[in-house]
């Protein structure tokens, strides 16, 4: 088990170490951040002042290596569009974008699953029918059209819920929720959705393929030769079988939740890290766009390493090692 | 030609009116789009028709529509069908040169890993790996940024369309590398690879005449597939405002402007373009989706 | 009475190209105890006997007419729910591959105590004991600290056993092998083959024995059945069904085994292959190959009829047939 989790912790230093080599290359090179800082009018004393400040004058290695040794402290520097600590920034932003995920993820694997096992097990239903219609209607619609639809109907039309913003939210120590305040859950309700459905189309038709794949199979023909019941093979034998590939490609597509919660929140004006990235973009702001990727891998790392940790709590194979005895 | 007519996928496709009928669909996209300066009722670029009196103009069914403006104006007095058009132009035209640009990258890239195996194999995988952890539409929105920081201003309006292509291209080239990287090295094995080797083929020449044939199904299919993923990257892109430039506005730009009129009532700016997109991907979502059942007779 | 009776068996598979019959005019009985063997090449029908008569064919084949009775009832036209409880209960399955018919995330514990307290009125308690017995009886070694492990902790041989013990726990009548040895390594073959065999006649069970090894045939079945593109071609006692084949077919597929107790220059072959269901010739279905065909083979399809010993779908063993 320790080993287990050591290993692939290694596995991920790679990636890490690619990210941040990405992301210093965009904060050393991309742009002048002497030029920007400095504004219009300078002097060569302030330019050769501020070069030796930032560190721009020592070599490669070195700067790589502050830059790494800054990241991990969660030090970016200085946005160039807001000048402030890019690491004040996104703490404020976080927790906004988290909860929204959160909240995403939870609808697209409630509703996403149980729709891919009864479409998986009754494949020619007409309900079956009309929710694979469904899904394929929901992978072809941009989320941001999603978005714009729902606001259409629920807060233009209906006037039922807000179309922006995230409605009152309770500060706990530095992190600020809208899941204790009645406004606070309507405004999450519209952008959830919004940033839920593709992800749930999405796993519906993950569940449903891998449950057909799963009931072809010779342990599922020989469990019906052994008479089981419908309920015992469906959801003791198939499920289970059924989960081992789908918790890895699921793990993944929840975290592109975070990258896709940047269109939501650009539509729904969401105060989270998403549009301050998307802001960031338009406005060239490196120290911003390097935080946010280096962020946003150590996001995917995590969420990698929790779904090998389930395979592992699911799948006794791996538990076991290789080898059969006798 | 007579042989593709007796053929299953041809069989597969009459059988299937939905298919049909989204590969009709399609077309009508693709040909209104292309032939927009043609067939379109206005010109929403000439600057000398536009009539700001003409604006917000609902569509012509309602009460105040013009008969003149089909699905409406928007806040510049520009026919929204006209523009939805010209935008699917654009969009189209986006969409398929990435695709190209990742089936090129990724065939290529998949055919050398695959041929060379060992540590070249290793290397490129690797880096398709730690991309396909990211999702392709921040990879994009990324390229994109840093090639805004990096290029001046005015610069960046001439060649926004192209680093849009390039941004769409290179984030999803992986997904294409490694299916070919897959049937590459099944196909290398095979023994009239191994014989082409013995008499001193070159592996260029292999990998073009031999090797390169036998895996294009599943490159099509991607390809098909991920068409639609790029018109919608596109349309995200050009949503966010970091996409097409202005002057040449897609559907996604459409929609941004739009959406600034949601809540003033007029609703159609938005919503026509949207469904103009959804219509398009919709259909060629069916296509590809039908074509990978098609070619892949295990599932049939 | 006979214990299962197959009768006029037929199985149609509709495709877009056609229908194809992959089963026609099957017949057969299994007595009480008695082990059937049947035979034939590979796509003759033989593995599509067993599932139909287990009521598992693979959609969209279907039995398009005939009937199978189990101790007289038809069970070929049971509703799902009926048929589920003569599976496991009345009739066992073994199947061919014992490393992919175990679920490999359940311990094989759990799978043979869900079996038994499925079908028999036991507690999981008792259950769990009875399967203790079963995997001693099949012959795993140390079986009350085995229950516990996983599919994959056992070689292909001992999760057979496993897999003979999850198809014998409920105590059936019938036991439908598919291939049971065929996916096992030659040496432990003949050790799972016989333990079957004991089982099966210490607890009088009946057995249809599907394999293409004519050495396992010979040493275990009873009766044995040659199957012959979807049709059964010969059906007789064992020793005489060997040694006196009647059909050309069957002779020239006991004529390529080689025998042990004299030298042979060359072994037999039976020239051709077996046709596709969509390509079956008019007549005799084996009469591309058959060495003796005759002009009657070629227009009308043979019948079973009394051959000696025997009885056989051939037409040299009709009235009339050249000498």
């Amino acid at each position: 088990m320790f080993s287990f989790i050591v290993s692939r912790i290694l596995q991920a230093l790679p990636v890490m170490f690619v990210v941040s080599l990405i992301s210093f290359a965009m904060f050393a090179y991309v742009g002048d951040p002497v030029a920007i800082m400095l504004g219009q009018d300078f002097t060569e004393a302030q330019r050769v002042a501020l070069v030796r400040d930032l560190g721009l004058d020592e070599p490669f290695f070195v700067q790589f290596a502050k830059f790494v040794g800054n990241a991990m402290q969660g030090e970016f520097g200085l946005s160039y569009r807001l000048s402030r600590p890019v690491a004040e920034l996104i703490a404020e932003r976080a927790p906004a974008t988290l909860e929204l995920a959160f909240s995403a993820a939870l609808i697209s694997l409630a509703v996403g699953v149980p729709m891919g096992i009864y479409t998986g097990l009754f494949r020619h239903s007409w309900l079956s029918r009309f929710l694979l219609t469904f899904s394929l209607v929901g992978v072809s619609l941009p989320t941001f059209l999603i978005g714009i639809l729902l606001i259409l109907v629920f807060s233009v039309w209906l006037g039922w819920l807000p179309s922006f913003g995230r409605g009152d939210v309770v500060r706990i120590g530095w992190w600020s929720s809208g899941f204790f305040t009645v406004s606070g859950l309507k405004a999450m309700i519209l952008p959830a959705i919004t940033l839920g459905l593709l992800q749930l189309t999405l796993i519906m038709r993950l569940v449903r393929s891998e449950m057909m794949e799963v009931l072809r199979t010779d342990y599922i023909k020989f469990a019906r030769a052994r008479g089981l019941p419908n309920r015992a093979i469906y959801f003791g034998h198939a499920l289970k079988n059924t989960l081992v590939p789908v918790i890895t490609i699921a793990g993944l597509q929840l975290g592109s939740i975070i990258a896709f919660a940047i269109v939501t929140e650009t539509v729904f004006q969401w105060p989270g890290m998403g549009l301050l990235f998307i802001q960031s973009v338009g406005a060239a702001d490196i120290p911003v766009m390097a935080a946010y990727l280096m962020l946003i891998a150590v996001v995917f790392v995590t969420i990698n390493l929790i779904v090998d940790l389930l395979y592992y709590a699911v799948d006794p194979r791996l538990r076991t090692g290789r080898g059969a005895g006798h | 030609m007579k042989a593709f007519f007796d053929s299953d996928i041809w069989w597969s496709f009459t059988r299937s009116p939905v298919v049909v009928l989204s590969a009709i669909v399609a077309l009508v996209c693709i040909i209104g789009a292309v032939f927009s300066p043609l067939i379109a009722p206005h010109n929403p670029f000439d600057l000398a028709s536009l009539q700001l009196m003409d604006a917000f103009k609902p569509p012509s069914w309602e009460a105040e529509g013009d008969p003149l403006y089909l699905l409406g104006t928007d806040d510049q007095g520009r026919d929204m069908l006209s523009a939805i058009m010209f935008g699917a132009r654009v969009s189209l035209m986006v969409g398929f040169c990435a695709v190209i640009f990742s089936t090129v990258v990724g065939v290529t890239v998949g055919l050398v890993a695959g041929y060379m195996g060992g540590k070249v194999d290793a290397l490129l995988m690797r880096i398709a790996d730690i991309q396909l952890t990211f999702p392709s539409i921040l990879v994009a929105l990324l390229v994109d940024g840093v090639v805004r920081a990096a290029v001046p201003r005015e610069v960046h309006d001439q060649i926004a369309l192209f680093v849009v292509i390039f941004a769409i291209g290179i984030s999803n080239w992986p997904q294409f590398a490694r299916t070919v990287r897959g049937s590459t090295l099944v196909e290398r094995n095979k023994e009239y690879v191994q014989a082409a080797r013995v008499i001193g083929l070159s592996p260029l020449r292999i990998m073009r005449s031999h090797v390169l044939p036998n895996v294009m199904s599943p490159v099509l299919v991607i390809a098909t597939l991920n068409l639609s993923f790029a018109i919608l990257a596109e349309a995200t892109l050009s949503f966010l405002g970091v996409g097409v430039p202005p002057t040449q506005p897609s559907l996604g730009t459409l929609i941004r402007i739009g959406n600034d009129f949601l809540f003033s009532g007029e609703w159609w700016i938005a919503i026509f373009p949207g469904i103009a997109l959804i219509v398009m991907v919709l259909s060629v979502n069916l296509l590809g989706d039908w074509l990978r059942d098609a070619l892949n007779p295990k599932l049939r | 009475m006979s214990l299962l009776q197959v009768k006029n068996l037929r199985v149609e598979f509709p495709t877009r190209r056609g229908t194809l019959v992959a089963l026609d005019d099957v017949s057969f009985e299994i007595a009480p105890g008695e082990v059937l063997g049947v035979v034939g090449e590979s796509g003759a029908g033989k593995s599509m006997t067993g599932a139909a008569i287990i009521g598992l064919l693979e959609p969209p084949g279907r039995i398009a007419s005939g009937e199978i009775l189990l101790e007289g009832r038809r069970i070929d036209n049971l509703p799902y729910e009926k048929m589920r409880r003569i599976r496991g209960r009345e009739i066992g399955t073994i199947f061919q591959d014992p490393l992919t018919t175990l679920n490999p995330l359940y311990t094989i514990g759990r799978q043979l105590v869900e079996t038994i307290t499925t079908h028999l009125p036991v507690g999981p308690g008792e259950a769990r004991e009875k399967a203790i017995g079963w995997l001693e009886l099949v012959g795993i070694p140390a079986a009350r600290e085995r229950i516990d492990s996983y599919p994959h902790e056992f070689s292909g041989g001992m999760r057979q056993r496993v897999v003979i013990a999850l198809a014998l726990c409920a105590e059936p009548k019938l036991i439908v092998a598919d291939e049971p040895t065929t996916a096992l390594d030659v040496s432990i073959q003949a050790q799972v083959i016989a333990m079957l065999k004991t089982l099966a006649r210490e607890k009088g069970t009946a057995m249809m024995l599907v394999t293409h090894d004519m050495g396992v045939i010979a040493e275990t079945a009873d009766r044995v059945a040659v199957m012959y593109a979807g049709r059964i071609s010969e059906i007789g006692p064992v020793r005489q069904l060997v040694r006196h084949a009647r059909h050309p077919y069957s002779q020239g597929l006991m004529g390529s085994i080689p025998p042990l107790d004299r030298r042979v220059e060359r072994l037999q072959q039976i020239d051709g292959a077996m046709p596709r269901l969509s390509a079956i010739p008019r007549g005799c279905a084996f009469n591309p190959r058959c060495p003796r065909v005759f002009d009657r083979c070629l227009v009308e399809r043979p019948e079973l009829m009394d051959a000696g010993t025997t009885r056989a779908s051939c037409w040299l063993y009709a009235e009339g047939a050249p000498a």
